[in-house]
């Protein structure tokens, strides 16, 4: 071990703030429901959902043919009528503004967490980042914070980052900061990103489906390796338990009120990175509340891909994203990966 | 003659680098007063990060802009605009980069018993820095603040070879220690340092946990003056579980260097319950003279509770004595105890006549009793550098 550097600060927990952890963590094992399944009903009572409902997550494929009408490039348009047909029939609300307002109260402030480290092709698309915004508002969101890692990433991505205008900002990690203390679950003990624990109230996730080179693949739960300022470390062995162990964290996990994964492009091959002769325009948005049964979903998509273009399989090559299997495990109940129980609807 | 650790006045450090140097301006490596993590963790996002890249020495091309490290045994293979598990290097359109050529996160004047060296030139300075990023994680590691961040995350100046040379000797420093975080992921910057410090007539060393691929390695030693090994345990599971690394290419590095003829010493961090067997102390003092020789110093050094480890206390001073003993009793000619401040095995014993050849407390230096890499007493030859 080397000398300590003398000038490096500790940033260790305190007592408080660890057994300010632990009660929020036994809090959340001790509701009896590993997570708002099905409804992704963001805190409301589980009264507003069926039964049948409450057994099994839902899981929205929704999808578009025309979505880029006859050039190649999404119509923004037709993306925003996408999302109102997903979002409504995920909630099966009366219209889409009805269920925006399951989603967040006015007076929150709602964080976007995209991804855009691949640049633009392979990262969530601005569009589909604008219909969000456009719908929030309605519902009464006048403060909405787009983030992700680094504000390269976002311009890259074509995000002006740095940017805000009235009710929204567009901010990388490395402007807003992180936090002193370890955010410590299982494997993983990481700084956490001050958009998340400080600035957002409530945070909508919008990952990108592709196939990721070293984690088998990236979707809902990986996403969040962006709230971390150490992602590199957490790579080894595909990922496992490592993405699941990130959604353990506190902060991470009680903030989440959706996933709407853009699906409209999916690398099912060369991810992360943007290969075109590997990209599928499958023109959708998968949108649910249990990020495991969204990975296993998208999962399932990719491997269909691939299979159709001849492919081997993510397990053949092993990087099968075993961690999707963790994150559904006793241990840390994100969710469900049993096809039985997941509810998939395609409209 | 009695040394104090101390850090390099922020007015001399910026008079030497900071002409050249624009983000000086920011910096807070020099300060006494550190700002807190939160806020060493926010650089400005136009931070422009040119002045730190440079190709990485070590990797192949692999298809579609993809490529393999070939710096240290991971050989992690990386995407287009990844990183590395050390979190230093980036993949930019199939090319690899180092992020962290002459990006110092910190900086120090240390006695070099602090790194430890205790056979190289005893009772002097070593001018001490630091990149941010490391290619393992020890759970029990004293420096995340850098070695677990991002380059991005904290604070880095500008500290180009020549610059940091002629720091050194403006500081009387003989020697620039590359350590902290792992030196094996600035390797470059180490490599273009020890040539501009020899020009200068300083020397350099290393601080490190020699995980590192044979080819870097050797190159290091031609232009390295001593390199010294964590052997973190001489286990594999530990290896695994605590270090997320790998115990035998880490043996290779050892052997490496001693064939090399570069000096080297061991350090061996004892933590409680996790490699602090006999059994375990046994086999790496067996190991080490089988393979390195007696001559090679090893140090037993007392763990505090750090980062992610801290449900367990501090090790007892009878189990360093207790690993003493058994290294002693296998045969090696030095063994120390560290992290004990005042505690008799901190002294170099002759191994012939076993009087005291160079006295220690902490990291005060006492008397030595050496003439030319000689005892002083019986003529035994002591190995080290000296003079």
């Amino acid at each position: 071990m080397s000398a300590r550097a003398a000038n490096t600060i500790r940033a260790r927990p305190t007592r408080r703030t660890f057994l300010q952890t632990c009660a929020l963590g036994a809090a959340a094992f001790g509701s009896g429901r590993a997570i708002d399944r099905a409804s992704g009903t963001a805190g409301l009572p589980s009264s507003t959902l069926t039964d049948k409902q409450a057994d099994k997550s839902r899981v929205v494929i929704a999808r578009d043919p025309g979505l880029r009408g006859s050039g190649t490039s999404l119509d923004s348009d037709r993306l925003l009528k996408l999302l109102d047909r997903a979002i409504q029939s995920f909630y099966g609300a009366d219209s889409p503004l009805d269920a925006w307002k399951r989603v967040v109260r006015p007076g929150e402030c709602v964080g976007l967490k995209i991804n855009c480290l691949a640049g633009r092709g392979a990262s969530t698309t601005v569009k589909l980042v604008e219909a969000v915004i456009e719908r929030l508002q309605q519902a009464g969101i006048t403060n909405i914070v787009v983030w992700d890692r680094l504000n390269s990433d976002l311009e890259s991505a074509g995000f002006r980052a740095g940017s805000s205008r009235p009710g929204v900002q567009f901010i990388g990690n490395d402007t807003a900061g992180y936090e002193d203390g370890l955010a410590i679950h299982g494997s993983v003990g990481s700084l956490l990103s001050r958009t998340l624990t400080r600035t957002c109230d409530a945070v909508i996730s919008l990952p990108v489906l592709k196939d990721h080179g070293i984690a088998g693949m990236t979707f809902a739960l990986k996403n969040f390796f962006g709230a971390i300022h150490n992602p590199n470390k957490y790579h080894l062995t595909v990922g496992d338990p490592y993405v699941a162990d990130v959604n353990m964290l506190p902060a991470i996990r009680q903030k989440i009120r959706l996933h709407i994964g853009d699906a409209t492009a999916v690398q099912y091959e060369g991810g992360p990175s943007f290969l075109p002769q590997w990209s599928w325009r499958f023109n959708g948005l998968v949108v649910g509340t249990d990020p495991v049964a969204l990975d296993y979903v998208g999962w399932q998509l990719i491997e269909q891909k691939r299979a159709s273009e001849g492919m081997k399989s993510l397990a053949a090559l092993n990087r099968a994203p075993n961690y999707i299997a963790t994150a559904a495990d006793s241990g840390h109940r994100l969710g469900t990966n049993d096809p039985k129980r997941i509810e998939r609807l395609e409209i | 003659m009695i040394l104090k650790a101390k850090s390099v006045d922020r007015r001399s450090f910026l008079r030497v680098a900071g002409a050249t140097l624009p983000c000086l301006a920011g910096c807070g490596l020099a300060s006494a007063a550190s700002p807190s993590l939160g806020l060493r963790l926010l650089l400005p996002a136009s931070d422009p990060d040119a002045q730190f890249t440079v190709e990485a020495k070590y990797y192949e091309k692999l298809g579609y802009r993809k490529i393999k490290c070939k710096l240290c045994p991971r050989e992690c293979v990386i995407d287009d605009r990844e990183r590395g598990y050390c979190g230093a290097r980036e993949n930019r359109g199939g090319t690899y980069y180092s992020l962290v050529y002459a990006r110092v996160a910190t900086a120090h004047i240390d006695p070099i018993e602090k790194k430890p060296l205790f056979h190289f030139l005893p009772g002097t300075s070593a001018f001490s820095i630091a990149t941010a990023g490391c290619n393992v994680n020890c759970k029990f590691c004293q420096n995340w603040e850098i070695s677990q961040v991002r380059p991005e995350q904290v604070r880095g100046a500008y500290m180009p070879p020549r610059d940091l040379a002629a720091l050194a000797k403006q500081y009387q420093c003989p020697a620039i220690a590359y350590t902290y975080s792992e030196p094996v992921i600035f390797y470059e910057y180490v490599a273009d340092s020890a040539d501009a410090g020899h020009a200068q007539g300083i020397r350099s060393v290393v601080i490190s946990g020699g995980y590192i691929q044979q080819e870097p390695l050797k190159k290091w030693c031609h232009n390295l003056d001593a390199i010294k090994i964590d052997l973190k345990s001489f286990s594999e599971k530990f290896y695994k579980e605590v270090v997320n690394g790998e115990l035998k290419p880490v043996l290779e590095t050892l052997v490496t260097i001693r064939k090399q003829g570069t000096w080297t010493e061991i350090v061996y961090l004892v933590i409680p319950t996790l490699n602090d067997s006999d059994a375990e102390f046994k086999a790496a003092a067996q190991w080490v003279k089988s393979d390195l020789g007696p001559d090679v110093p090893v140090h037993f050094t007392r763990f505090h509770p750090e980062y992610l480890l801290t449900n367990l206390p501090d090790t007892p001073v009878e189990t360093l004595e207790r690993a003493k003993a058994i290294a002693d009793a296998e045969g090696l000619h030095y063994v120390y105890v560290g992290n004990v401040p005042g505690h008799p095995a901190e002294n170099t014993q002759c191994p012939k006549c076993r009087r005291v050849i160079v006295e220690r407390q902490g990291y005060t230096i006492g008397q030595i009793h050496l003439k030319k890499g000689k005892c002083g007493f019986c003529g035994q030859t002591i190995p080290g550098i000296w003079t």
